[in-house]
């Protein structure tokens, strides 16, 4: 009965005993010819085939994954959305990205918890403020709303941080007001949903094993469940990118690494925001549910374990210390690994690839979860069109030989700095 | 995840720092072209046996080459670095 949410279906529901509620998208056998086959059920892929389906009419659509949908990344992040950005490539695509976030609940109707509380990144020292100030103003420039706060107004917001830290004194912040976070899951879950509606297959449990290329294309891939032949593929592997890359004889800029997330015990409401503590990499929020989400950088070694090691686990606990110190008092509920695709730039590749027909979106280092609308939307334009996004189009395989590198960092191919 | 440095014993591995892929070579005296690009930007990445680099920096100051699985973090071997 109830194929479309609203507050009368789920009235409904809960009057009859929640017993119509159906699976939310079907287990189809894979076919033996999709026109187009994206590798990796994760948010990227998924939004891919939505959009793929609902903005350029192509119906038959496979997802393939290899384990469940959502296992991966979009499930393992700390759910911050933002559009803060410095560089010119990638302010409008990040700001786009804000913008479906804004609509993507009415898209595809369903409760993706989009709660835009802000982003506010803290700065310590004169030198740091005048780089946010910046930030802020490149921000602006582009129509994206930013806010420069001093101590004061710090402190009106979150009287509870360690201000007159001997060592990193809190002087003021840079606030994105329309940033905030969103229900992870959902986003899978949603986008799932959406586009089996729209036909898609989504084949889970269902690993590719090969890429058969002929004459210079892409034909189809090799999988568990046998060879699903293919019109185009779209690779959106994350962590895995250079492993099914390798598979079409591809080597790329990018380099797997482990970052681990935390959540600490529920409490009450605490922290209405979503902050950043300047003087290192840590950040912090608080989920509905009450637990306190937090992480900091990536482990800094080729890893595709999904599992961190202690001594970084500690370096993020110091850092919440040094904000915040009545962390301190709470304990730790649980933490977790997911493999980063850190590319040499920091920054994102959409694009096609050398070979006919195979497209590549990957190197999404540690900030995919927020990207995953434009991702998807771009990585559609580029499958349907064969051509870039407007907003997507610095975002090219080949700018590592040719120098248009998108280093925010300004920190090297050295995959631990970005 | 430990260290055993030929020098200093199994040590925890916040003592060292990483160097990465172990097995790039320096493109030798050629100007800047696919060799340097391949050196400089591209990766094996491998899913399993890895050969890195990586830097005794609160020891001995020696550097390694470990052979360490990434998919387990086990690690296979130590050495130090012929001079």
């Amino acid at each position: 009965m109830t194929d479309r949410f609203s507050i009368f279906t789920l009235l409904g529901e809960a009057l009859s005993g929640h017993r119509g509620w159906k699976p939310q998208w079907r287990d189809p056998a894979p076919k033996p010819h999709y026109d187009v086959v994206i590798v990796g059920g994760g948010g990227h892929g998924l939004a891919t085939a939505y959009y793929l389906a609902s903005q350029h009419g192509i119906g038959n659509i496979a997802v393939v994954e290899k384990g469940w949908i959502g296992s991966g990344n979009v499930g393992r992040n700390t759910t911050i959305v933002r559009s803060n950005y410095l560089l010119p490539g990638n302010i409008p695509f990040y700001e786009w990205s804000l913008k479906l976030w804004e609509g993507l609940e009415q898209d595809i109707n369903y409760n993706a918890m989009v709660s835009q509380r802000g982003v506010l990144n803290l700065y310590h020292s004169d030198g740091q403020r005048d780089a946010y100030a910046r930030r802020g103003n490149a921000m602006r420039l582009h129509g994206v709303d930013a806010e420069l706060l001093d101590r004061d107004a710090v402190r009106a917001k979150l009287p509870f941080l360690d201000f007159d830290n001997a060592r990193f004194p809190i002087m003021g912040g840079l606030l994105q007001p329309r940033g905030g976070t969103v229900r992870h899951d959902a986003v899978a879950w949603g986008y799932a949903r959406a586009a089996d509606r729209r036909g898609v297959d989504i084949l889970q449990n269902c690993e590719v094993t090969g890429i058969r290329i002929e004459g210079g294309r892409a034909t189809g891939v090799e999988t568990s469940r046998g060879f699903i032949g293919a019109g185009k593929i779209g690779l959106a592997c994350a962590g895995n990118s250079g492993r099914v890359a390798a598979m079409a004889g591809l080597r790329l800029p990018i380099e797997s690494h482990v970052l681990t997330a935390f959540v600490s015990e529920g409490l009450k409401p605490l922290i209405d925001c979503v902050v950043t503590f300047g003087a290192g990499h840590f950040y912090i929020s608080q989920s509905d549910k009450g637990g306190l989400v937090f992480g900091g950088s990536i482990d800094g070694y080729n890893s595709y374990a999904q599992r961190g090691n202690l001594p970084i686990i500690e370096d993020v606990c110091e850092e919440g210390m040094a904000l915040m110190p009545a962390l301190g008092r709470l304990r730790m509920l649980r933490h977790w690994g997911g493999v980063m695709d850190m590319s040499m730039d920091g920054s994102p590749i959409i694009d096609r690839t050398d070979i006919g027909g195979l497209y590549l979106n990957a190197g999404w280092c540690i900030g995919g979860f927020k990207a995953t609308p434009a991702s998807g939307w771009c990585f559609a334009h580029l499958i349907a069109r064969d051509e870039p996004h407007r907003v997507a189009a610095a975002y090219r395989l080949d700018r590592f030989a040719t120098g248009r590198l998108l280093d925010e960092a300004g920190a090297g191919a050295d995959v631990a700095l970005h | 995840m430990r260290l055993t440095c030929p020098h200093c014993g199994n040590r925890g591995i916040e003592e060292f720092a990483y160097g990465g892929d172990a097995d790039r070579r320096r493109p030798d005296g050629e100007p800047f072209g696919q060799a340097w690009m391949d050196y400089v930007y591209l990766r094996r990445n491998p899913a399993g046996a890895h050969r890195e680099w990586w830097y005794h920096a609160s020891g001995c100051r020696a550097w390694l080459v470990v052979t360490r699985d990434t998919t387990t973090h086990v690690v296979a071997s130590v050495q130090e670095v012929a001079r």
